[in-house]
């Protein structure tokens, strides 16, 4: 296709026909951009299937899902990437139904599937990608995997997102990152330097500023809730709530925060979500998370740094920043 | 997405038994149908009037390369009930303004949903929510969330997109705040003394492609004058009987590029203080080809394949900016193409922006114009922006507006009136968010649609023509589809089918009388009562006569007050603007130009949003942080400086 004319780095007539609106978004140079990305996601559920979705229509070079989790009639409920049908979907893993769906999306993404198991994923492998998405594992794995990341000299970016019900949480950490910026119409360049999971979850909360999202502290006692007893993300259920009561008593002493600013109403909520996600949720969690992607590939835009909070009872869509820089 | 377990469970309820109405199967209505099955809704209808296109296919995910040219509603419908096929899903390829859609239709609905793009639908689809009294969600994006584009393509300063629910008697209704109208020029500015890129695309489209491939019938400011000596009748754009394709091409080339920018150099008044343009004349910007004659035996590869002038001449890359000689080149390649590959459409042919050749044949002709007046060329993939008015559109943001759009349709089923938010998804966080919600406006009750008030119209009554009345004011301004005008109880004037001929001859003939001759006579303080049966809408018009208006600031030679001004707005920067009169069909999809950026009403708003912030980071950080409740959220008053918060829950 597209004839011996234009260097490779043109991008093809199909291309450009294909992305001819978002070519004007986010230009021809982003695009580009975009399609020497690789991407891998572990763990499919109802937010990273759209953020999958979102990505293969931009055009990234390749998308690599990691789920070895046979589908099961729970995993319907948000995902539309499963057709419902047992006779397709039985006895086959989250990753290569999804990756089955995924293709038809964009002929020009190579969608694959990487078996394996997250919280086994070493340093080498993760070379292969530029991009990495961690979703409904646990927090060890995802530190794991972070740390991974920043110990490859490689850059690699890396991602957890998590949806529970009507709350969403997205973590960031782009390392260190150059982008433009724009300045009234101008562009400037800028550095960002980002914390780790392991810094960016461990910071005593007397240092963080009063108005911190309280989906941040709540997050933190059901993730040290979670791994206290050996659970993975999102496997705690309401009958957990006076333990989960207790663990929060417990840090906020040992932290100095009052127990108010994680209300026990939040943490019913979230408990009570299970592995529940509400589907206009994940669509905005998802359309955060492939914005952001699609931001730190093309090296345009403010990047998230390094938390975003959504809580569909309140409706507001945070972005926080820890551990403040002041605090450091 | 309840507080309790017992409203969740209520909430899932509502849903259920819920039967919702959305106006839209393109970016926004895409993801809004899948979100919605996914959710649990089980009776969804679906209104579209377009084909799916290959560009819509970055971001319109239910549909596939096989799929074009099919209906969007229809495929979007099949689409979602693979993953969800015990639901119900009812499609119609039609147009929301047919007849069907009536307000009856409109009744059975518990909510409706928008994903349109264009103003016209979306104030009929707000008439008859209005009239049928059903809650609609309405949205608007124009692109990205985060950043704006890079390269040469000019884009808006932020690119902001908002939910927001309208219930009658209960929050403003879509029109309560001013809304924008495609931006016009004045005809000598197009015609005579073009300053930007875009005045040139408007002549090119509007004026050359229409008069060398439309409707020969319509008006046409074209200058057609074919020489001094004005030896016949017979129109210059005319091919003549056994004249040579090329002959003509270059003939047409030098007559609109050269002699008539001669024809206007004559008028010294013109050029004082303005540059000079230059004729341009085909043996000056293809000298070598001059001789070069035959233009039939172009080798042209593939017969299948839709005529392209620009790659049969070999020219590859639409994002370069071609040469003077170039865009000749394609220019007359284009022209000939027409009269090759397409002769049965000439005289039909509307510019669209999906017609490669008449992109290729208006991108050039705008190209060398602007040679001629000294305003910088464009590439193809800029000028076909400008021409076709194209929205700029991504998947994640019509992913963040559709789920906003469900949350909100959540709670109008459940009745949460007190919950209703209007979202904005913000370019760059402001007091920290992205998705900031506010709680929605009351409804404006000096609103022509929503409220009673009657508008006044100065007009030069002795002069002005029914016609006009109707047309620049009546449609255009107050959007009526069908409208109805009545003086005092004598109907002057109807529109639709189902006429009496003698009605029908009636109602032409005082189409053409000025206002006051008309049967019952319009004068100084003449009442007229305008509706539109099908948008159920009524509104009264004052007339003050005036003899004289600003040519320059009234071009309209009337002048309608008490009803908000349609505010033009740029959206984007040189030569960039997206809001050119356009007669391509809007299609119904995700972004909309028309709106956000360019929407006054919600951009105070949204400033006064910032505005608050910015008093906040700067002075009175006291403000926000006294609160130690973080289940705010900002209020805004009509001074921004009363801006205050308030709980709720």
């Amino acid at each position: 296709m597209g004839g011996g004319g234009g260097a490779e780095e043109e991008l093809t007539a199909q291309e450009t026909a294909l992305y001819d609106r978002q070519i004007r978004v986010w230009g021809v140079d982003a695009q580009k951009r975009l399609s020497k990305a690789h991407v891998l996601v572990c763990g499919m559920n109802g937010t990273t299937t759209e953020f999958c979705k979102n990505i293969v229509l931009a055009g990234v070079g390749s998308l690599s899902l990691m789920d070895d989790h046979l589908v099961t009639e729970d995993d319907l409920n948000a995902n539309f990437l499963i057709p419902h049908d047992e006779s397709i979907y039985g006895g086959r893993s989250r990753a290569e139904v999804c990756c089955e769906s995924l293709k038809d999306f964009n002929p020009m993404v190579r969608v694959a599937v990487e078996k394996g198991d997250p919280s086994l994923i070493d340093g080498e492998f993760l070379d292969k990608f530029d991009i990495i998405v961690v979703s409904c594992a646990s927090i060890k794995t995802k530190l794991l995997i972070n740390d991974n990341c920043r110990k490859r000299s490689k850059h690699i970016a890396f991602y957890a997102i998590e949806c529970k019900d009507s709350c969403g949480e997205i973590f960031v950490d782009l390392q260190n990152h150059s982008y433009v910026q724009k300045v009234g119409g101008e562009p400037k360049p800028k550095e960002l330097a980002y914390p780790s999971l392991q810094e960016a979850i461990s910071v005593p909360w007397k240092n963080l500023p009063r108005k911190t999202t309280k989906l941040y502290f709540a997050m933190r006692v059901l993730e040290n809730y979670e791994s206290s007893v050996g659970r993975n993300a999102c496997e705690a259920s309401l009958c957990d709530l006076p333990a989960v009561l207790a663990l929060r008593k417990d840090m906020c002493d040992k932290m100095s925060l009052s127990e108010s600013q994680i209300p026990t109403a939040l943490l019913e909520r979230l408990l009570a979500a299970g592995k529940k996600q509400h589907p206009p949720v994940c669509a905005i969690l998802g359309g955060i998370l492939g914005q952001e992607v699609i931001k730190s590939i093309s090296g345009k835009g403010d990047p998230i740094k390094n938390f975003f909070y959504y809580d569909a009872a309140d409706g507001k869509g945070i972005a926080e920043d820890i551990p403040p820089l002041s605090s450091d | 997405m309840a507080s309790s377990p017992a409203s969740a469970a209520s909430e899932e309820e509502a849903v259920k038994a819920a039967k919702v109405l959305m106006v839209g199967a393109g970016g926004i209505g895409c993801e809004l149908l899948k979100t919605l099955a996914l959710s649990g809704f089980r009776d969804i209808h679906i209104i579209d009037l377009d084909t799916i296109e290959v560009s819509n296919l970055n971001r319109q995910f239910l549909f596939r390369q096989s799929h074009v040219g099919q209906s969007k509603a229809h495929v979007a419908r099949d689409a979602v009930l693979k993953f969800r096929p015990n639901i119900n899903i009812t499609s119609y390829h039609a147009n929301v303004k047919d007849a069907q859609f009536n307000v009856e239709f409109f009744k059975q609905f518990n909510v409706v949903l928008n994903g349109l793009d264009n103003l016209d639908a979306r104030r009929h689809v707000n008439r008859l929510c209005l009239a049928a009294e059903v809650p609609l969600v309405e949205s608007g994006t124009t692109g990205f969330l985060g950043q704006a584009a890079g390269g040469r393509i000019p884009l808006s300063h932020e690119q902001n997109s908002q939910v927001t629910v309208h219930v009658k008697g209960k929050t403003e209704c879509y029109e309560c705040q001013p809304k924008p109208v495609p931006k016009s020029y004045p005809v000598c500015t197009i015609t005579s003394t073009p300053s930007k890129f875009v005045h040139c695309i408007v002549w090119a489209k509007e004026l050359l492609f229409a008069k060398m491939f439309g409707d020969k019938n319509q008006d046409n400011d074209l200058n057609v004058r074919s020489n001094e000596s004005g030896t016949s009748k017979s129109d210059v754009f005319e091919r003549n009987a056994d004249e040579d394709l090329d002959q003509y091409a270059r003939r047409i080339y030098d007559h609109v590029f050269g002699y008539n920018i001669e024809v206007a150099l004559e008028n010294e008044e013109t050029w004082k203080n303005r540059r000079r343009p230059n004729p341009i004349y085909i043996r000056d910007t293809l000298p070598e080809e001059a001789i070069r004659q035959n233009g039939s035996s172009r080798d042209i590869n593939n017969e299948q394949e839709e005529p392209s002038a620009m790659v049969s001449l070999g020219l590859r890359n639409p994002q370069e900016i071609w040469s003077l000689a170039d865009n000749s080149r394609v220019f007359l390649e284009a022209l000939k193409l027409f009269f090759e590959k397409r002769e049965k459409e000439i005289g039909n042919l509307v510019f669209d922006k999906d017609d490669q050749l008449a992109v290729e044949f208006v991108t050039t002709a705008a190209n060398i114009r602007a040679s001629s007046f000294g305003i910088p060329l464009h590439s193809l993939f800029e000028a076909k922006g400008v021409a076709g008015n194209i929205v700029h559109a991504v998947a994640t943001t019509n992913a963040i507006i559709a789920g906003l759009i469900v949350i909100e349709a959540i709670k109008v089923l459940h009745g949460d009136y007190k919950k209703y938010r209007m979202t904005y998804c913000l370019e760059h966080p402001s007091r920290k968010m992205l998705l900031m919600p506010i709680e929605p406006f009351e409804p404006n009750k000096s609103c022509y649609v929503c409220s009673e008030t009657p508008l006044l119209l100065e007009v030069n009554t002795k002069t002005t023509k029914l016609r006009e009345v109707i047309e620049k004011i009546i449609k255009s301004k107050l959007g009526m589809n069908l409208p109805l005008v009545m003086i005092g109880s004598t109907l002057v004037f109807e529109d639709g089918e189902g006429l009496e001929e003698d009605e029908a001859a009636n109602y032409a003939l005082n189409l053409e009388k000025v206002l006051a001759e008309l049967p019952a006579p319009v004068v100084n303080d003449t009442k007229l009562t305008v509706e539109d049966f099908q948008q159920e809408l009524s509104c009264s018009i004052n007339i003050k006569h005036r003899d004289e208006f600003d040519e320059e600031k009234e071009p309209d030679g009337m002048v309608l007050s008490g009803w908000s001004a349609p505010v033009e707005k740029q959206v984007t920067s040189n030569g960039g603007n997206q809001s050119v009169a356009s007669s391509s069909g809007a299609d119904y999809a995700d972004g909309i130009v028309e709106d956000i950026s360019t929407k006054p009403g919600m951009k105070r708003k949204l400033d006064e949003v910032l505005e608050l912030k910015e008093n906040c980071d700067a002075s009175s950080s006291a403000q926000v942080v006294e609160d130690d409740d973080d289940d705010d959220l900002v209020m805004l008053d009509e001074n921004p400086k009363l801006a205050k918060k308030k709980r709720w829950q």
